[in-house]
């Protein structure tokens, strides 16, 4: 069975590669700060694997992730000296080599299809070849050390080192917006047990209407908005929204369909998600990866979207689940 | 009713725009300590978190990838290619984009774009060269929205589309959550038919919005069209 571990050590290893390249950057400023922010990230990666199976204590990896913030907050980790291509170069590149260069690019997206869609149904002797709910992010570590490979062979790149140093130069404009998504995944897991969710619950109690069903609508849609606005998740909105409203007023108070009701209150949160940086692999590191000085330029483009569609939901469960 | 100050610091932190990552470990810390938790159990919560949670930084490792094709020209190329299809401007352009994302996306095909293994290489590139070509150079600020609506399309594409298909986490985690509480039978194929009429509502107000990109940019006064980022 292909594990998912394996694809987390990889991505560990790739940390490894890009804290030594920038250790031997004489170029870099902040050398040794960000050599040693990536090193922490890689063993984050790989003993992370030994907290998950529960084999080896979490707060070791709690204090590397503590350090992390720490570094991050004084302002590491910072580029490396990006050696690339110029813009004529590139021109140039792009008039010999074509439309070829598209193919890597195409079979990231082909290759994971393949495992999250084919492979993932796919079983050797009585186990599944693919670990069960890891399908697609095994098929994208797979994806990517295939176009890997292609990209070598069909750009006839003189070093294997030379898409590392690229790669460097990406993550170098992403910086520690990188692990900012894991940063807030853990954030909610404190706020759940600190009981964040009970107090927002007891709140909505106090101020929802008795009684009018399309305040009671306008109520479960808007705290699922809201609610996945400060915990940067519909995930984590959804229980408790739902043991406030959904279930004892909106289902069993008004006899509505329960499929129809959830379905479109967990859309309602999306709503949220759209709009709030505490989702950041969705706003923030778009904003990052596309090199943008605004990081809220994403937040901005998705608000109006956002907005209209909470209406739409509200309207549509309005009508269609009483 | 004390913990909520935890939320407080995330809002204010990320309203004074504080450096993000410090903002949510004194949030999560301050949430630990006022819920009575030991800090070995805020560490172990910490560790907990991070490890358990690997799965969304996994894109990373595509970058290799991605930074070696843009070196030998990939944006260039993706500029040319646009070049040649005149009647796509940046509103259908995107849109179409959104289409696409949305579509796959709901037949289970999630793996299909990305702000990493498409967006960056391909669509905004694609996008900012149909901006150029019919409004000519564009100022960063310009850029910026183009680059904006480009990753939004990617987004709201494919959070509405997903949510079709049934396999997917969101309806796993309703019927998961409903049917052990509440005791319910929940069929996860009528929770994807209710999503729905939202999805065709998503995809027409968006559609419409990058559109209407085309309009506003060529209604931008010189100025604006070549203003720098404040």
């Amino acid at each position: 069975m292909i594990k998912v571990e394996w694809f987390y050590w990889l991505v560990g290893a790739f940390f490894a590669v890009i804290a030594v390249l920038r250790l031997l950057d004489r170029g870099a400023t902040k050398r040794v700060g960000s050599a040693v922010f990536w090193g922490i990230l890689a063993f984050t990666f790989v003993y992370g694997s030994l907290v998950v199976a529960k084999t080896a204590p979490a707060w070791v990896e709690g204090i590397a992730v503590l350090v992390l913030a720490a570094l991050a907050a004084v302002g590491f980790p910072g580029r490396g000296s990006e050696e690339t291509t110029s813009g004529p170069e590139r021109r140039l590149l792009a008039e010999r080599y074509g439309n070829k260069l598209f193919i890597p690019a195409l079979l990231i997206p082909l290759v994971a299809v393949f495992f999250g869609a084919v492979l993932a149904k796919v079983n050797v002797g009585t186990q599944p070849l693919l670990q069960t709910g890891s399908a697609t992010i095994i098929g994208l570590g797979v994806a990517a050390v295939i176009a890997f490979v292609v990209s070598l062979v069909l750009l006839r790149v003189p070093s294997p080192m030379i898409p590392f140093r690229e790669g460097d130069r990406l993550l170098g404009h992403i910086g520690w917006a990188a692990i900012l998504p894991q940063f807030l995944a853990t954030l909610g897991l404190l706020f759940t047990a600190s009981g964040v969710g009970t107090a927002v619950q007891r709140i909505t109690n106090a101020v929802l209407p008795k009684g009018v069903l399309l305040l009671a609508v306008v109520v479960y849609c808007l705290g699922m908005a809201l609610f996945t606005i400060i915990m940067g998740n519909a995930f984590a909105a959804f229980p408790i929204m739902t043991a406030a409203i959904g279930w004892p007023v909106l289902v069993q108070g008004f006899d509505g369909n329960p499929a129809a009701i959830f379905a479109i209150g967990m859309l309602a949160g999306f709503c949220g998600t759209l709009v709030t940086p505490m989702a950041a692999n969705f706003n923030l590191v778009p904003a990052a990866l596309l090199e943008m000085r605004d990081k809220y330029g994403p937040i901005k483009a998705q608000i109006p979207t956002a907005a209209i569609l909470l209406v739409v939901n509200m309207g549509v469960m309005y009508l269609v689940a009483f | 009713m004390w913990v909520l100050l935890a939320v407080a610091i995330v809002v204010v932190g990320f309203a004074l725009r504080l450096n993000a990552m410090l903002v949510v470990t004194v949030s999560g810390i301050a949430a630990g300590l006022i819920a009575g938790l030991t800090p070995l159990a805020i560490l172990n919560a910490f560790g907990n978190g991070f490890a358990g949670s690997r799965s969304v930084t996994v894109f990373i490792v595509v970058l290799p990838v991605i930074g070696l094709i843009e070196r030998y020209g990939l944006q260039d190329q993706a500029r040319r290619l646009i070049g040649k299809l005149r009647g796509l401007t940046v509103g259908r352009l995107l849109a179409t984009y959104l289409f696409i994302r949305q579509a796959t996306a709901a037949l289970g095909l999630t793996a299909i774009g990305g702000p990493a293994q498409a967006v960056r290489p391909v669509v905004a590139p694609m996008a900012e060269a149909a901006a150029e070509r019919a409004h000519g150079g564009l100022g960063e600020k310009v850029r910026e929205k183009v680059r904006s609506y480009a990753a939004s399309a990617d987004t709201v594409g494919l959070f509405f589309g997903e949510d079709i298909f049934v396999a997917v986490g969101s309806i796993l985690l309703i019927t998961g959550f409903v049917d052990a509480t509440y005791g319910l039978k929940l069929d996860a194929l009528q929770i994807a038919l209710w999503a729905i009429p939202t999805a065709i509502c998503a995809l027409v107000i968006h559609g419409f919005r990058m559109l209407r990109l085309d309009r506003t940019l060529a209604n931008l006064p010189a100025a604006e069209l070549e203003a720098p980022v404040r």
